[in-house]
């Protein structure tokens, strides 16, 4: 048996014991649980029914073919778009940014999109704006992407011109 | 809530019409995304709900809320560039403390650190960033944690 089905039915077995031996804090475990599983139980369906809809339908291929020259604003734009497509985080996102400097991307747009692949993919944002509400990621976003920009130049001028990516 | 069914619902039923085949593979895809996550979200759920009923809300909430905003903030990002959880479970875990009166200030340190700051995926950012870089890097998402904060802090009149 899986460790969370062990975990889930001692747990089971404790709160009804608390219930059966008036254990107040027990009680407390047991209220809040429930609590927090009719909360889930609202949000998880809807939630993990985008984020599929979102891989279905967006293949990272796509957009990973406008990336071909990195000039001006253009180059900042996709990289974060990419970056929104991203599934598994760092693991995909740094192999990733080897694939952008052989292509010839500039730092600049390779730290952005480095960056961007933390903050801005779309599968966590689709639970960050369920679960926090919709204002809270209109800020997050409105402060995080000028900063991540303004992050990816800082370090490209600081690392310097011969900086480059290596292979792990 | 109303919102991401109603949301869910008119984007479900366009990709319905436009493609009938992909549709289902999203639900399939949803599916399986979820009872990967199932795992730890039990464990996650459990452990909070016995954290909170057993050590006395009073007690865990005294670092998080108890001594204002700056402790709190410092607790959320010392706690998420530590912790590597998913977001999946880590905004469903935001919104539980979000109920129980954690601050939105200290959620959003809390979350952007768990994005930006990982001393457990260093070793893997250091071999293609380099050490330095790397650190850089690290530091930069703190300090960028911060400024979220704060501004989060001033949208929710959290901070003056």
């Amino acid at each position: 048996m899986p460790f969370w089905v062990v975990l889930l039915l001692a747990f089971a077995a404790f709160v009804a014991l608390s219930a059966a031996l008036h254990f107040e804090p027990g009680n407390r475990c047991g209220a809040d649980f429930l609590a927090f599983a009719r909360t889930m139980a609202g949000l998880l369906p809807p939630t993990f029914l985008l984020v599929g809809l979102f891989y279905a339908w967006v293949k990272r291929e796509t957009v990973e073919k406008h990336m071909g020259s990195e000039s001006g604003v253009q180059g900042y734009f996709w990289a974060i778009v990419l970056a929104g497509t991203i599934v598994g985080g760092l693991f995909v996102a740094l192999p990733l940014c080897l694939v952008l400097q052989k292509k010839g991307a500039s730092m600049k747009v390779i730290l952005t999109f480095l960056n961007a692949s933390m903050i801005c993919r779309i599968p966590m944002t689709v639970f960050e704006a369920s679960f926090l509400g919709v204002g809270f990621t209109i800020v997050r976003f409105a402060v995080s992407i000028p900063l991540l920009i303004l992050i990816a130049w800082g370090m490209s001028s600081w690392l310097g011109e011969g900086f480059r990516i290596s292979e792990p | 809530m109303v919102v991401a069914w109603v949301l869910m619902a008119a984007l479900f039923s366009v990709s319905w019409f436009v493609n009938r085949e992909r549709t289902l593979e999203a639900a399939r895809l949803a599916w399986s995304l979820f009872r990967e996550v199932l795992p730890m979200f039990v464990i996650v759920l459990v452990f909070t709900s016995l954290s909170l009923g057993l050590i006395s809300e009073e007690v865990l909430l005294e670092l998080l809320v108890g001594r204002g905003l700056l402790v709190g903030s410092i607790t959320g990002a010392v706690a998420g560039s530590i912790a590597a959880i998913p977001s999946s479970v880590a905004f469903p875990l935001s919104a539980i403390l979000l109920d129980k009166s954690v601050p939105y200030t200290v959620i959003a340190a809390f979350t952007t650190t768990l994005m930006m700051v990982g001393v457990v995926t260093f070793p893997l950012e250091r071999e293609y960033l380099g050490f330095r870089a790397a650190l850089v890097r690290n530091l930069a998402g703190l300090a960028m944690a911060l400024v979220v904060s704060v501004a989060i802090g001033c949208f929710f009149g959290e901070l003056p």
